[in-house]
């Protein structure tokens, strides 16, 4: 996938479980859990969500690394260059 | 239109899932309904064949108004008999009347003390339990002991006792959200006079209201006692970490699973907090169906029950709570989850505060709260060290337990989740 495919599985994954989101409004560079009011279990059923999506096996100690909307692609893209995706 | 939690009046019939003519099994969905604080899918609590629709969709109707008449009896054919024809969807406390034969008709699982291997080696029995069973003449080698180590409880002993005579009904309409057929007149109607009927305009002002009035009840009816403990989280943490680098993220668990399950754990061995108070007395909840606080985006709360919680693994109740939460933000829940949760807890996740202090939730007796984990100095073998703690609360009714059991309970809390493998 590439960054712009990767972005909308994250969107999709986080509108999936905040559906009162817009996608327009989310500022890409500040932290999603306190911008959108998400919780532990919310932010594991998007990262349960992108794994379906992208096959990415994202470590639990990696989750810092996905906050932003913009580290989350960045992270994802850097998987999926590193061949940790599987071949879709 | 069932009761699907204390604080519902009213309920609107969105769909239809069922026509009439239609084969049902229990637990089948056969309506959708709009309380004032979600969508909920409601199951039908008996076989039969669906014969009148009485609601159309759209109506808004008190609680206790029968949707639907069901013929018992399963379909395919059969002549259904004429007299049969029986409403559905009613309050809990009217179906109990209507299905004599079944007096657990709800998916009621058998009493903790059943499934349990039986006691091969000596008996362990509390004191209370051993008075209990000479009174009711129980023979205590026939008790499965549902207490730590499998120790006989006095409530082991009340339900073998119950399992005896029958002619007790074990405790259906304690399971029913029972006020809302026998609530006492005089407390104070919470809508406004007139504006009952009409649907609300604004969810979020009917949501609040509908707190509000439960939580006014239970400050008004229930006596409250709050007890607190500090909890070191570290060996719980630690072998939460190792096990989730082992697991896929699908099955990967939150702190939240953990202290869920310590507290289904400390539950068995203090079964006086898994309850209702009703009438004037405590009635013993049969299995564990732990109601889960859930916060609602956009404000508001909700608390449906994972059932049968002490029947659970640990990755069950994980895979429960991963789902009831993610159904209660965005979807629906179904209004078995509604009714009957036996204890609530309430976790402010990490993001929230140190602690807090709940309210119980009526006819339930106890409310166990956690803050946010910490990182704390902590004393320990005569050292100061830093590690996570949670502070565990218990808001829980006075006159269903005291002081003592209520410490005993959160001591049991802490002690389960010291040995998070055996969780």
């Amino acid at each position: 996938m590439n960054q712009q495919e990767l972005r909308d599985v994250v969107i999709r994954a986080l509108t999936d479980v905040a559906p009162d989101i817009d996608p327009a409004t989310i500022d890409p560079v500040t932290d999603l859990t306190e911008q959108l009011d998400i919780d532990s279990m919310d932010f594991l059923n998007i990262v349960v969500a992108v794994h379906k999506q992208t096959g990415i096996e994202i470590p639990e100690r990696d989750y810092p690394k996905l906050l932003t909307l913009d580290d989350a692609v960045a992270y994802l893209l850097a998987a999926e260059q590193r061949g940790a995706g599987a071949d879709a | 239109m069932p009761s699907l939690g204390a604080d519902m009046e009213y309920g609107t019939l969105l769909e239809w899932r069922v026509g009439p003519g239609d084969n049902v099994k229990r637990g089948d969905i056969v309506a959708v309904i709009d309380t004032s604080k979600a969508e909920i899918e409601v199951e039908i609590f008996q076989d039969g064949v669906i014969d009148q629709l009485l609601v159309t969709e759209g109506t808004r109707v008190p609680v206790g108004t029968a949707l639907a008449t069901v013929r018992a009896g399963a379909g395919d054919g059969a002549p259904p008999p004429p007299q049969a024809s029986e409403p559905i969807a009613v309050t809990p406390a009217l179906q109990a009347e209507t299905q004599p034969p079944a007096p657990a008709e709800t998916p009621v699982p058998p009493p903790p003390a059943v499934p349990r291997p039986p006691q091969v080696h000596r008996l362990r029995v509390s004191p209370v339990a051993r008075r209990a069973a000479e009174q009711l003449g129980v023979d205590l080698a026939s008790v499965a002991g549902s207490g730590s180590d499998g120790a006989i409880t006095k409530a082991d002993v009340e339900r073998a006792a119950e399992a005896v005579a029958p002619s007790v009904p074990p405790a259906t309409p304690a399971r029913a959200v029972p006020e809302s057929a026998s609530a006492p007149a005089p407390a104070p109607t919470p809508m406004p006079p007139g504006a009952a009927p009409a649907e609300p305009a604004d969810r979020a002002a009917a949501m609040r209201l509908a707190i509000g009035s439960l939580m006014a009840r239970s400050k008004r009816e229930i006596p409250h006692y709050y007890l607190q403990t500090q909890i070191d989280m570290s060996r719980a943490l630690a072998w939460l970490q190792e096990e989730n680098l082992r697991r896929s993220v699908a099955d990967r668990l939150l702190p939240s699973a953990l202290l869920l399950s310590a507290v289904v754990e400390a539950v068995a061995a203090m079964p006086a907090m898994n309850g209702f108070w009703i009438d004037d007395a405590f009635r013993p909840a049969e299995g564990v169906h732990l109601g889960v606080a859930i916060s609602l985006r956009g404000g508001g709360l909700i608390a449906p029950a994972l059932h049968d919680a002490d029947h659970k693994s640990l990755d069950e109740l994980m895979a429960g709570l991963r789902d009831l939460v993610k159904r209660a933000r965005t979807g629906r829940l179904r209004s078995s989850e509604m009714s009957d949760p036996s204890i609530t807890v309430t976790n402010l996740g990490e993001q929230g505060v140190d602690l807090v202090h709940g309210v119980i939730y009526p006819p339930q007796v106890a409310l166990v709260g956690f803050g946010g984990i910490r990182e704390q100095p902590w004393a320990a073998d005569g050292m100061i060290g830093a590690r996570p703690v949670v502070i565990a609360t218990l808001a829980a009714d006075h006159r269903a337990s005291d002081g003592h059991a209520g410490s005993r309970f959160l001591t049991e809390i802490d002690h389960r989740l010291q040995e998070p493998e055996e969780l």
